[in-house]
């Protein structure tokens, strides 16, 4: 039998594993718990063999398992969160035996509690915008159109040509900049919590246009439908952008102990 | 042409995820990805790995170098804006020297590849962390 490891997907209260029967976790199998000082970590013994330092290590750098793993971790969390409020674990949280664990949910039980208070009945949403590059190149040509440069040559009229060009692409990105501003700032009106996260490579989403915003907001269960109103609402309003709202989600942005939740 | 990607608040999550605008699949990859890695509670197991550190920039990294004639081709330039190309992960990198020398290098390439286009702003909107 090869020497196992606990991969730890979560915190909360009490977990009632019966629904989650069904959920295999990182390595395929079902998950179990670990409870003490009242608090209850879901986890699953996985084989060092895939899961150990230096396999991490390895497979993390193959995006394929990367992949797998990351949504069946998330699958584990998600499954629990329906139950209650969670603190979810990063990715990759390995432990060598359960007392290790119940020793970690004694020492920081206090933190993890406050986490769990704050977040109870809440989910966490995230609205994503994209820059629409037809408005940009649009606004560009609409310029160059007028443009003439008094008594001079082609090259001074090019250079004046190109000068304004790209003083429109410029004003064109400080709007959009401006519009996803103002978009975070009515959203965050209906959130208990806010976060901006970095933008995603287009890798990632799949969607070519540049995302100009990405946050998350934590709000309370009774508001998503007016949160998704909204953020359609803002849709019309701003024309030149795409809106995405994903969630509800568990809540990782915000499920950090302490002052360092948000990581951007 | 605007499309505001409303899903249905109370549906059951996993259904919620899958009407994301991305084009029918389930929970967006990068969704999770970042979720999982770079959110959620980091607490010290007994197996360490830093993987804000070391193994995604490696990814993220691969990922700029795969993409840089693709990303060309489309006129996007997102890699000079990149936060995982510029933020402070980097300089918290245990080999951070390496991989800034790598980054650099690359960012070089970059500039190569790009000679003759305008430069253009690195938006700000992402940057900041606004609590309520």
């Amino acid at each position: 039998m090869a020497p196992s490891g606990i991969w730890v997907y979560a915190i909360a209260e009490r977990v009632d594993l019966t629904p989650l029967a069904q959920i295999r976790g990182v390595g395929g199998t079902q998950v179990r718990t670990v409870a003490a000082a009242g608090l209850t970590a879901v986890a699953e013994d996985v084989g060092l063999p895939e899961f150990g330092e230096e396999a991490l290590r390895r497979n993390l750098e193959d995006l394929d398992w990367l992949e797998t793993t990351a949504r069946a971790h998330h699958g584990v969390i998600d499954a629990v969160a329906q139950q209650g409020p969670l603190v979810p674990m990063r990715l990759a949280t390995v432990y060598s035996g359960d007392e290790r664990i119940a020793a970690v949910l004694t020492e920081r039980g206090a933190d993890f509690r406050s986490a769990l208070h704050r977040i109870s009945g809440r989910m966490e949403w995230g609205v994503k915008a994209y820059a629409d590059r037809q408005t940009e190149a649009s606004d560009d040509s609409a310029v160059t159109a007028g443009t003439s440069g008094p008594g001079g040559g082609a090259g001074a009229a090019y250079l004046q040509r190109r000068r304004n060009q790209l003083s429109a692409q410029k004003n064109a990105r400080r709007e959009t900049l401006a519009s996803a501003e103002s978009i975070h700032a009515e959203l965050s009106r209906y959130a208990e919590e806010t976060r901006v996260h970095t933008p995603q490579a287009p890798q990632l989403t799949g969607i070519k246009a540049p995302m100009i915003l990405n946050a998350a907001y934590l709000l309370d269960s009774g508001q998503g439908e007016d949160f998704a109103a909204a953020v359609a609402a803002l849709a019309d309003q701003h024309p030149g952008l795409r809106l995405e709202l994903t969630g509800p989600w568990p809540p990782y942005s915000f499920a950090g102990t302490g002052g360092e939740g948000g990581l951007t | 042409m605007t499309s505001a990607n409303v899903t249905q608040p109370g549906a059951e999550a996993a259904q919620a995820y899958g009407s994301s605008a991305g084009g029918g699949q389930v929970a967006n990859l990068g969704d999770i990805l970042e979720r999982v890695l770079d959110k959620g509670i980091v607490i010290a197991g007994d197996i360490q790995v830093n993987l804000l550190d070391i193994e995604l920039l490696t990814i993220k990294l691969r990922l700029v170098i795969a993409s840089l004639d693709t990303a060309r081709e489309v006129g996007i330039d997102w890699w000079e804006r990149d936060p995982w190309l510029s933020s402070k992960a980097f300089d918290r990198a245990e080999d951070g020297r390496g991989l800034e020398r790598e980054n650099q290098q690359l960012r070089e390439r970059v500039k190569e590849l790009e000679s003759g286009r305008s430069s253009r702003e690195i938006p700000q909107a992402g940057r900041k962390s606004r609590g309520s």
